[in-house]
Formats: C-alpha cells, sequence, structure tokens
C-alpha cells in the first residue's frame, strides 16, 4: 500500500513538472542571469567562448527544427526532464542496489550471483 | 550561474573537475550506504523537479534574471548526499544536451551548485533547524532561509574561482559585490521557491521530507507483530 502510494506521489510530481516544463518555461525571463549580468558589467563576458556543443539539436533549449519558439521550448524541456528522471532512475536504482547487495540491513532482493 | 568554458582558466577548471569528481564519489558511497528503497524514485523526481525549475528564469532587477539553483531543495527532499547528486546530474544533462554549462567548467559547476550550494545549504538548513522551532512550519522556514542563504555562498564560490583563475583584468573587489548583490536577489526568489516546494511536500507526505524525519513518529515494525512468510 505504501508503495503504492508512494508511486502514486512520484507520477503525480512528474505530471507537474512535465506541465511546469511544457507550459511555463516559454514565459521564463530571457534576461541574463545574475552571473552573465555580472560579466557584462564587469566587462569580462567576451572571455567566454561558445559552448563546445553549441550546434547540438537541443543547444539554448530549444528544438532543432521547430521554429515555433515557445513550443520549441516547450519540447525541449520535456525532452529534458524525460532525460533527467530517466537517466536518474538508472543512477538511483544502481545506488540502491549496491546498498541492497552489501548493506546489513537491506531487503534481499538484489541478484545473489553464485 | 552556470559558467561557460573560458571564464575561468583551464588550470583551475580542471582542478575543480577534480574536486567535482572527488565529490560526488563521496555522495554516491553515503548514499548507497544510507539511502532508503523509495527514495530511489524521489530523487529521479526531484532531480527532474530541479531541471524543469532552472528553466523557469524570473526576472530580479533591470535586465537580469535568476532561476532557481536547487541545491536546499534538493538536500532537503531526499537527504545531502541524494540531493547533491541530483542537482550534479542536472548541470550534467545540461551541459551535454543543452549546451548550458560548459564541457571543461562543469567541474565548476557542480563544486558551486551541488556542493557549495547544496551540501553547504544542507548544513545552513540543519544549524537553522536547530534554532528553530520543531514544527513543520520551522522545517519549512528553515529550508526557505537555508536555499536563499545557498544562494550567495554559490556565487562567492564562483569569486574564488575567478580570483584563483579568471580572465581578464577586471577589480576582484567589484566581481565580488556584483555577485554577493545580484545574488542576495536571486537567493530571495529561491528561498520562496524551495519554502513553497517543501512546504507542499510537508503538506501532502511530510513522511517523504529528509530534512523534516524527527518529526514524524516512526512506524512500529518489527516485534509487534509476527513476521509473516519470508
Amino acid at each position: 500500500m505504501d508503495r503504492k502510494n508512494l508511486w502514486l506521489f512520484v507520477i503525480g510530481g512528474l505530471i507537474v513538472v512535465l506541465g511546469l516544463a511544457f507550459f511555463a518555461s516559454p514565459y521564463a525571463s530571457s534576461s541574463p542571469d545574475g552571473l552573465e549580468k555580472v560579466s557584462i558589467d564587469e566587462g569580462f563576458d567576451a572571455t567566454a567562448e561558445e559552448h563546445a556543443l553549441a550546434e547540438s539539436p537541443l543547444a539554448d533549449y530549444g528544438v532543432e527544427g521547430v521554429d515555433d519558439e515557445g513550443l520549441s521550448t516547450g519540447l525541449a524541456g520535456v525532452i529534458g526532464v524525460a532525460i533527467t528522471f530517466g537517466v536518474g532512475m538508472i543512477l538511483f536504482g544502481a545506488l540502491r542496489a549496491v546498498r541492497s547487495r552489501r548493506g546489513p540491513d537491506g531487503p534481499a532482493e538484489a541478484p545473489t550471483s553464485s | 550561474m552556470h559558467i561557460p568554458d573560458g571564464f575561468i582558466n583551464t588550470g583551475v577548471a580542471m582542478a575543480a573537475n577534480v574536486v567535482a569528481v572527488g565529490g560526488v564519489g563521496v555522495c554516491m558511497k553515503k548514499a548507497a550506504d544510507t539511502m532508503e528503497d523509495r527514495q530511489a524514485p524521489l530523487a529521479g523526481l526531484v532531480a527532474a523537479f530541479v531541471f524543469a525549475v532552472q528553466m523557469l528564469n524570473f526576472p530580479v532587477a533591470a535586465g537580469t534574471s535568476g532561476h532557481l539553483l536547487g541545491g536546499v531543495l534538493a538536500t532537503v527532499l531526499v537527504g545531502p548526499w541524494l540531493g547533491a547528486i541530483c542537482v550534479a546530474l542536472v548541470l550534467l544533462v545540461q551541459a551535454l544536451f543543452f549546451a548550458d554549462g560548459g564541457l571543461s567548467a562543469l567541474g565548476l559547476n557542480v563544486v558551486n551548485m551541488a556542493l557549495i550550494g547544496g551540501l553547504g545549504g544542507y548544513v545552513v538548513f540543519l544549524a537553522l533547524r536547530g534554532v528553530l522551532p520543531k514544527t513543520k512550519s520551522g522545517v519549512v522556514l528553515a529550508s526557505a532561509i537555508a536555499a536563499g542563504i545557498s544562494v550567495v555562498l554559490a556565487s562567492i564560490g564562483f569569486w574564488a574561482e575567478y580570483a584563483l583563475g579568471g580572465a581578464g583584468e577586471v577589480s576582484l573587489r567589484a566581481v565580488f559585490a556584483a555577485m554577493v548583490g545580484v545574488h542576495a536577489l536571486i537567493g530571495i526568489g529561491e528561498g520562496i521557491i524551495t519554502g513553497l516546494t517543501v512546504g507542499a511536500v510537508m503538506a501532502v507526505r511530510p513522511d517523504l521530507v529528509h530534512g523534516a524525519r524527527d518529526l514524524t513518529p516512526k512506524l512500529e515494525v518489527g516485534p509487534a507483530r509476527p513476521a509473516v512468510g519470508g
């Protein structure tokens, strides 16, 4: 029961996160952020190099080939959330598996290889 | 707050990469030692949340914006080790897929936002918990104030890196004043977003908030009921 509620919470949370990424991100301020602004004001912004992956299809939170700016940003947000959650689940699942295998009080759900 | 390549020289950036790898490695070891089963999907959700909300730049002053860094948010919700990893993961995804934050500067950004902002911010949170009332509101207030302070700490982290290896002939005193000034404003936004988010989770599932574990009575499992099956 607790596990079911936990997944309800996680799925509900993901829906909220995807909503924010898709619907809210197009309305974000496009002004330079704090560090960018300081670099401009103090005169070291020109030392920034172009990003090594500046040509990547999702560079600067837009999807290459999607002309509508709002849609492009929103889709990039959704893709980013999916990547982050997916990689996170693999990483955190792996950490949990490490714990379960060697932990003194961990449940015995980790595969025992012998 | 994402540092692009070029702001800080290669030597300092590489040193920061070493510190970042070491720091995140310690976090992974500690997380693997201490995490609860249910924290795996929660940490994934927290990382996704931080990614999404980092996109939502809010205006702070004329022609300047800021966005959530999420260090205190993540560490209060899933604990310091998993929380710092969440922020580092977001920074990795941003640098690799979204051209946000330089590749060789990734270590600098991890040090500032995950280690200083996350772990450092969590220490501030614990200190505030010690002096504020042991209530839900106390947890929310401590997380909000610590979040605001964490942004200023992260900005001082950038300043220290700039002092060690910054390009250009710029007055360090001026950079310090400008960084701390603008990030104090951004910190107010960070505090509000963190307080609202922690407050919302506290309202729905207070048992899932790592930083409030002392408030929820532990469920009695064990001798009270005979074990079934095996």
